[in-house]
């Protein structure tokens, strides 16, 4: 057994069992972890398929955003994750029938697979030996697939204003600094003159908001 | 042995099937659900890029980075929608998300 197979089989079962641990761990925090785990092996199995470029960019979105994303999402929210546990165990059944079917399926179309012959030669874009992935993937996709990398970025952009809308909330009663406000002020508005009687005495009125 | 396709196809399908699983299992808790659709999208990733490889043809992984993107794009929605259905209704289990009545 080779190098390969053997960082193959390390980076498979490491991957599958934390993904396994993701969906029956108790605490969502772990579950987030474990989620890491699978990401970065994952990776790993990138860098074994020759796409170095795409297992970084792996383990920076998927670990460094999302992730995190998703465990300040966790621990950000006040939530009872023990009540949100209940029917955990009347749920499976469903699952594993469901499950089960999907796997049979999948596992069935790769065997059926394996005796249709492999197309003859790659179409699209052969992958160059001579530059590296990242260079490779760069001058394909800044030349051929400009307008779907374009896209993308729209979609990224749409995807942040979304977020940022839709949690972005104004708290009544909350005293905030209004620089515009600041610099229209004048004499005309912040001073008063006030008539004082000999001995008597003014309150003056209380300042608009 | 060498690691063949079959091998990296039979991986995604294990863990897309997990993904799917992970769905059943969690039924009330939205954030697991996110996560395991997560895991289900990385399961395409890992389909495309073992194709990729093994056909010698690179728009595999140019594909592969789209699936990223809308995946980090989705992802960031839905925990904003999360984020502010909490603070609207204080709970996020699933069966609670019925404002809309549909």
């Amino acid at each position: 057994m080779g190098l390969t197979a053997i960082f193959f089989y390390l980076f498979a079962t490491l991957a599958l069992a934390s993904g396994a641990m993701v969906i029956v761990a108790k605490n969502p925090v772990h579950a987030v972890l474990f989620l890491i785990v699978t990401f970065f092996n994952a990776a790993g199995l990138f860098i074994l398929l020759g796409a170095e470029f795409l297992a970084m960019l792996l383990v920076i979105v998927y670990v460094g955003a999302v992730a995190v994303m998703f465990l300040f999402v966790v621990m950000m929210l006040d939530v009872d994750f023990a009540e949100l546990r209940a029917g955990f165990i009347k749920n499976a059944p469903v699952g594993l029938i469901v499950g089960g079917v999907v796997l049979a399926e999948l596992v069935a179309l790769l065997s059926a697979r394996a005796i249709v012959p492999p197309p003859v030669a790659a179409t699209g874009a052969p992958i160059p030996r001579d530059v590296t992935n990242t260079e490779a993937l760069g001058q394909l996709l800044y030349t051929k697939y400009v307008y779907f990398f374009q896209g993308a970025g729209l979609v990224l952009l749409v995807a942040m204003i979304g977020a940022i809308v839709l949690t972005l909330h104004h708290r009544q009663g909350v005293k905030r600094q209004s620089i515009a406000d600041q610099v229209a002020r004048g004499p005309k508005t912040a001073v008063k003159m006030v008539k004082v009687a000999s001995g008597g005495s003014v309150v003056p009125d209380a300042p608009k908001r | 042995m060498e690691i063949g396709l079959a091998h990296y196809l039979t991986v995604a399908a294990c863990l897309f099937t997990l993904g799917m699983f992970g769905i059943f299992l969690n039924r009330k808790n939205v954030i697991i659900i996110l996560m395991s659709v997560e895991m289900m999208l990385l399961a395409v990733n890992i389909n495309f890029v073992a194709f990729s490889h093994f056909h010698g043809d690179l728009v595999g992984q140019v594909f592969s980075l789209f699936i990223l993107t809308v995946a980090a794009a989705e992802s960031a929605i839905g925990l904003a929608i999360i984020v502010v259905f909490f603070r609207n209704r204080g709970s996020i289990a699933v069966e609670d998300i019925n404002m809309m009545k549909g």
